[in-house]
């Protein structure tokens, strides 16, 4: 089964990003049972897919990219300040926050207890290259984290070039090259601004 | 904070005092040095001797004295203070709750004030707290509230101690940070507060999201009842079921009568006996309705104690009668409810479709309810027509 929160995430990217409209022609494409997902239920894998499809048909995007663009608005938007702090919580600079992927699922568990994120890890292979494998299910998770990894470095103002470098087995691998931890300003994190 | 140059007046050695630094906090390394072992243990007790290192928990071989800045490190929220009971260092993330003044070189009893444990007035009652939580807030604005813990220093050749006291926010922590905007830096990696602070995002979120759904379920409910044509309680239909029918019957031009049934005495099963008497005289009579009216006909609970009975394509007075006397008779048998003898009656009124030349629901039910009246006034426990004004 697919967490809510997921299928949540998915329909408000679509929604903020592209409008109610297209929203409203994926939900009849995919022909879903509901008209909005609840982020506190869990639907059947095939929903997820079946949205996945009809908006990459709408959008004329890739599976990869529309992906990888819901990694970067669940980081980016306004909407989901709560989830970029969560994020934030992981350390002061981006080395810090990669090397907290490794407990990204357990810090998930603590807040949601049934939402399942698929395990990562990371390697570092050299002094500011990185490689993350993490599981390849649900299929395309890898292109999610690109996106949000991508956007957490803006976040914390550091320079990073990502390469999703394709399946590896059971696993989708990443390669991260951080070029320069401090490269701009980067956006704020004040502990005690919690957001509304 | 001198981090950079940890060894600077490191390792004084409790023997080696030096009376000139003691005011200031130059003295603070033989100060820090001295935290690593309490003077806890009875005289008896004691592995080392007087001046020597005291061991903690009777460890087998003497602790080091800790370089200056290891509590910095350690515990960045400390005070290290002197036999007076002045602060000689404050550690930085302490310092930073008065960024403005100095906390070396003040009162810690006139910085702060205890709540728990109350009258501590001087070193010595500071001292005599040692190891037990300690309650307090600053005194100036912003009045933070504080948990600390004392431990003494090793007591110099006069027996005087001074003392490292370490604090932390407990559950105050939200405004702490807000008050004071403190970073990830300004905790010991070791101190959960990040992951607290991390904790109480998250699970705010996690209820928010489900307040959401409970709100949106709530409402989708009470739509429901709204739409809902049947009683809870009873499984009879409800007042809204009644309106449809008897507007259907109306247009359709049927002929029906139309019966107002009103509990008596039930008030009184209520009171006596409780609501779960109530309740369970109410489906008793509910099952009964149904057993005296035929599968077409309606039965509603309309209020409390109200029924309304629409006998479908039957205007006759004597069946309508009979009905009624048979109601009467079984609604009067007691019932027995958890040993308790319930005993109600009930009154009610009848008006025909044919009485009008065009009938009208509000007026049916109004000439229903004045015929359920008469009945009432004639003394309960009867049935009584509608008698249409001459003309």
């Amino acid at each position: 089964m697919m967490h809510g929160l997921i299928n949540r995430s998915l329909q408000c990217f679509l929604r903020d990003t592209y409008g109610a409209a297209l929203w409203g022609d994926v939900v009849a494409d995919a022909d879903l049972p509901v008209a909005e997902f609840e982020a506190m239920l869990t639907y059947e894998d095939a929903l997820t897919f079946r949205v996945l499809d009809a908006a990459e048909a709408r959008l004329a995007k890739s599976r990869a990219t529309l992906l990888e663009d819901l990694g970067t608005y669940l980081v980016s938007h306004p909407h989901n300040e709560g989830l970029r702090r969560l994020l934030r919580f992981a350390g002061v600079g981006y080395e810090d926050f990669l090397h907290s992927l490794d407990e990204l699922p357990d810090r998930t568990r603590l807040a949601v207890s049934d939402l399942d994120l698929p395990q990562m890890e990371l390697r570092q292979l050299s002094g500011n290259r990185y490689r993350i494998t993490c599981s390849a299910y649900p299929p395309g998770f890898a292109h999610v984290l690109v996106g949000i990894l991508r956007a957490m470095a803006d976040d914390y103002g550091a320079l990073v070039m990502l390469d999703h470098a394709g399946h590896h087995q059971q696993e989708e691998v990443i390669e991260v090259t951080l070029v320069e931890s401090a490269f701009a300003e980067g956006r704020a994190f004040d502990l005690g601004a919690r957001a509304g | 904070m001198s981090l950079s140059r940890p060894d600077r007046d490191a390792a004084l050695s409790p023997g080696r005092r030096q009376p000139a630094e003691d005011a200031a906090g130059e003295g603070r390394g033989r100060a820090i040095a001295e935290a690593a072992g309490l003077p806890r243990e009875a005289p008896g007790d004691r592995t080392g001797d007087a001046t020597g290192p005291v061991l903690i928990g009777q460890a087998a071989h003497p602790l080091p004295p800790m370089p200056q800045g290891a509590l910095d490190i350690l515990a960045p929220m400390h005070l290290v203070l002197d036999a007076t009971g002045h602060v000689i260092h404050a550690g930085p993330t302490m310092q930073k709750l008065r960024p403005d003044v100095p906390m070396a070189g003040q009162r810690f009893l006139e910085l702060f004030e205890l709540s728990r444990p109350r009258a501590v007035d001087s070193m010595a009652a500071l001292l005599a707290s040692a190891g037990i939580k300690l309650h307090l807030r600053l005194r100036d604005a912003p009045r933070t509230a504080l948990k600390a813990v004392l431990a003494p220093l090793l007591p110099d050749e006069a027996g005087r101690a001074g003392a490292v006291v370490t604090f932390s926010f407990g559950i105050s922590i939200l405004d702490g940070i807000q008050t004071y905007t403190l970073h990830s830096g300004d905790f010991a990696p070791t101190d959960l507060t990040i992951e607290m602070l991390y904790l109480i995002e998250a699970k705010t979120l996690a209820m928010e999201a489900s307040r959401t759904l409970n709100l949106r379920l709530q409402g989708a409910k009470i739509a429901a009842e709204e739409q809902a044509f049947t009683d809870t309680l009873t499984g009879l239909k409800n007042r809204r079921a009644l309106d449809h029918i008897l507007a259907r019957l109306i247009r359709t031009g049927q002929d029906f009568s139309l019966m107002h049934l009103d509990l008596d005495w039930f008030k009184q099963v209520n009171d006596g006996h409780g609501h779960a008497a109530g309740d369970y005289v109410l489906q008793h009579v509910a099952r009964l309705m149904l057993d005296e009216t035929r599968a077409g006909d309606t039965v509603a609970r309309i209020g409390g104690d109200e029924f309304v009975l629409l006998f479908h394509n039957l205007t006759k007075r004597a069946r309508i009668e009979e009905i009624a006397t048979r109601l009467l008779v079984r609604l009067e048998q007691p019932v027995t409810f958890e040993g308790a003898v319930c005993r109600i009656s009930c009154s009610m009124g009848t008006t025909l479709s044919s009485a009008y030349d065009a009938p009208r629901a509000d007026q049916m039910l109004a000439d229903a309810d004045a015929a359920l009246y008469a009945s009432k006034h004639s003394g309960r426990g009867r049935h009584s027509f509608h008698v249409p004004p001459p003309g």
